[in-house]
């Protein structure tokens, strides 16, 4: 028996998860809005469309990704871990999952463009990369200070025949990106997709980008099913828009497993937020006193966003699933003990799962607990800045 | 019907186009004065605007007044303060997005704004689908709740946004943020689809920098709002002298 048979299906007619989600954008958006809405329902009920994805997914994105036992890790730290490997997909996080459907449903729509935003740069560089292969014309929209802090993705978008547009504006950062995307789609609406990268933004994007990342989940049920593990007691994901989450959470929110996601302790819009409304949703938000959007800190700029999909939102109020942050230093340390105990380095962001799952085994989590975690994805693009930090402190 | 539309609607029947320039609050100590110096140069009503931090329908020009006020540590309380008492001779219409009034509690933002003389609000983020709340508790509070419609908007909700919208309905006749001036605009357009649907005030914004461009599209509006274009010159030093010129020089091209 599922107990909750209706977590993670369709959202209401006008976008909502319970309180959270809806639209909340300029007028002059609200027609790409339900344009996408009535393309998305119509693509994704498409067995030809479907198709083209998950072939576009198997020939080009390195799918399926395999889940990988991670024996030295689960016997140090007690708990049965299993990696769902999205670091093994290509450009190397599960944000390929998206922009490929993203890209398709942009040329089903006929359009033949896209924007999107960046703070890491990983959306970015999964986005230039499937426009590129779709022929579509890329601009990405990146926060000046996450250009110089992440100059060699700039440099990738650019090889894959991207422009990149660094941010001024605000904080110049991911958030200020986002502004500066929809601030763009505005002017471009008639002959441009703007191809999110998460699991946030007005309907349908939360919903949608959540179904084109549900394949993690679904794949990892099946993978676990068949290597006779079944459901596992858990799942562990990093949150910062929350995509990742939410493609490994779909594939178990009707079971009755424990879905945690890890937030950074600088960044947890559901432990240190509040309901607010930003980017075109209503969702948890940092906050100040009076309203206004705070900047997030984390050591993974992929986690630096003050806000959280709506639907997280939603999951956390309905008590379906929990969240937590976790600090840089514990991160650290999260990275360095995976790379050294099971030969994968994990991305910053990835680690912070891997972390709460360190602290928390043999307490919240039961020893001989089955875990199933996700590796949102590898740790290659980080490597120079932790070695600034470690060498930094001998 | 709203005061400010009974107002706008008897300003219509003098035949006056109506001009809206538009302040971000709190960008200067002295904002309330070009305020006053705006009405004193001939402005209609003059719209309000309260910093967000993340202002997604702006372009540079209201991002860094913004950003300028709430470093002077403006909120919607100070403003309120500093506006109760005043009496600036013209309507005043708040415009700020969402999540202001929704952290504040939007019954108690509507009773504070018209406790302080507001009589209407434009929140560019509020799309009308996830207005319901905040158009009742501006019913108790005598705010009106202006939308906008711009060139992408479809028939249909032409028609919707038409009939819902109270004081003046806000056209914007350019596929862009504030401050920028893209393209020609298609006023004629976006006013018609309007009025196809209701006979209330139709005023055209974003985009309009000079009086020429004022009076052309006041050839198929009853207002224009001017905002970027003045806010502009505010960041670059203007005084409350310099504005009532700015003002007044539209107010002479639109009444020749």
């Amino acid at each position: 028996m599922s107990p909750h048979p209706n977590f993670m299906g369709a959202p209401s007619s006008t976008g909502h998860f319970g309180d959270f989600g809806g639209r909340f954008v300029p007028e002059a958006l609200m027609p790409a809005c339900l344009e996408l809405e009535a393309a998305f329902i119509d693509a994704w009920a498409d067995p030809v469309f479907v198709d083209e994805y998950r072939t576009v997914l198997q020939e080009f994105g390195g799918r399926p990704t395999p889940v990988t036992y991670l024996g030295r890790f689960s016997k140090k730290f007690g708990v049965e871990v299993f990696a769902k490997r999205e670091d093994l997909a290509h450009t190397g996080s599960h944000k390929i999952n998206n922009v490929v459907g993203q890209t398709l449903l942009t040329r089903r729509m006929g359009k033949s463009r896209v924007i999107a935003e960046t703070g890491a740069g990983q959306h970015g560089v999964a986005t230039a990369t499937a426009a590129a292969r779709l022929g579509l014309d890329c601009t990405v929209y990146m926060g000046e200070l996450d250009t110089q802090r992440q100059a060699l993705n700039v440099f990738r978008m650019e090889l894959l025949g991207s422009t990149v547009v660094p941010v001024t504006s605000g904080s110049r950062t991911l958030k200020d990106a986002v502004n500066e995307a929809m601030r763009e789609w505005v002017a471009c609406v008639d002959d441009t997709h703007y191809c999110l990268g998460s699991v946030m933004g007005p309907h349908p994007f939360p919903w949608m980008v959540r179904e084109f990342q549900s394949i993690i989940g679904h794949e990892a049920a099946q993978q676990l099913t068949q290597r006779g593990v079944g459901v596992p007691d858990m799942v562990v994901a990093c949150v910062g828009g929350g995509s990742n989450a939410a493609g490994i959470f779909a594939g178990f929110a009707n079971t009755t497993t424990r879905l945690v996601g890890v937030e950074a302790e600088g960044g947890a819009a559901v432990s240190h937020g509040s309901p607010g409304v930003l980017h075109g949703m209503k969702s948890m938000l940092i906050q100040s006193e009076h309203g206004q959007i705070e900047e997030a800190h984390s050591i993974s700029a992929g986690l630096d966003y003050p806000g959280i999909g709506p639907e997280h939102a939603y999951l956390a109020a309905a008590g379906r699933a929990e969240y937590v942050g976790i600090g840089d230093e514990d991160v650290l340390v999260a990275l360095q003990t995976l790379s050294e105990l099971e030969g994968i380095i994990p991305a910053l962001e990835s680690a912070h799962a891997v972390a709460w799952i360190m602290q928390e085994a043999g307490r919240s989590i039961p020893r001989g607990s089955t875990v199933l975690l996700n590796m949102s994805g590898r740790g290659d693009k980080d490597v120079a800045q932790v070695r600034d930090i470690l060498r930094g402190r001998q | 019907m709203k005061s400010l539309e009974v107002h706008l609607r008897a300003l219509r029947d003098t035949g006056r186009t109506a001009l809206v320039p538009y302040f971000m609050a709190g960008v200067t100590p002295d904002w309330t004065q070009h305020v006053a110096a705006a009405v004193l140069g001939g402005a209609d009503a003059v719209e309000i605007g309260v910093p967000f931090s993340d202002p997604m329908m702006d372009g540079v020009v209201i991002q860094e007044a913004a950003q300028r006020a709430l470093s002077a540590g403006t909120t919607i309380d100070t403003i309120c303060s500093e506006l109760t008492g005043t009496s600036l001779g013209a309507p005043l219409i708040a415009m700020t997005y969402y999540n202001l009034f929704h952290h504040y509690g939007l019954r108690r933002a509507a009773g504070r704004l018209a406790a302080s003389g507001i009589v209407g609000a434009i929140v560019p983020d509020l799309t009308l689908e996830e207005s319901d709340e905040w158009r009742s508790v501006c019913d108790e509070s005598d705010i009106a709740t202006i939308f906008l419609v711009a060139p992408s908007t479809t028939t249909e909700r032409f028609e919707r946004l038409a009939r819902t919208t109270q004081g003046f309905c806000y056209a914007s006749t350019r596929m862009a943020v504030t401050g920028r001036a893209i393209g020609e605009g298609d006023a004629t357009r976006v006013v018609e689809s309007v009025r196809r649907t209701s006979d209330v005030p139709v005023y055209v914004g974003i985009g309009i920098t000079t009086p020429d461009q004022a009076v052309q599209a006041a050839q198929h509006a009853d207002g224009v709002i001017v905002g970027s274009a003045l806010v502009d010159t505010i960041l670059n030093g203007a005084s409350p002298a310099d504005t009532e010129s700015f003002v007044r020089s539209f107010r002479r091209a639109l009444d020749e």
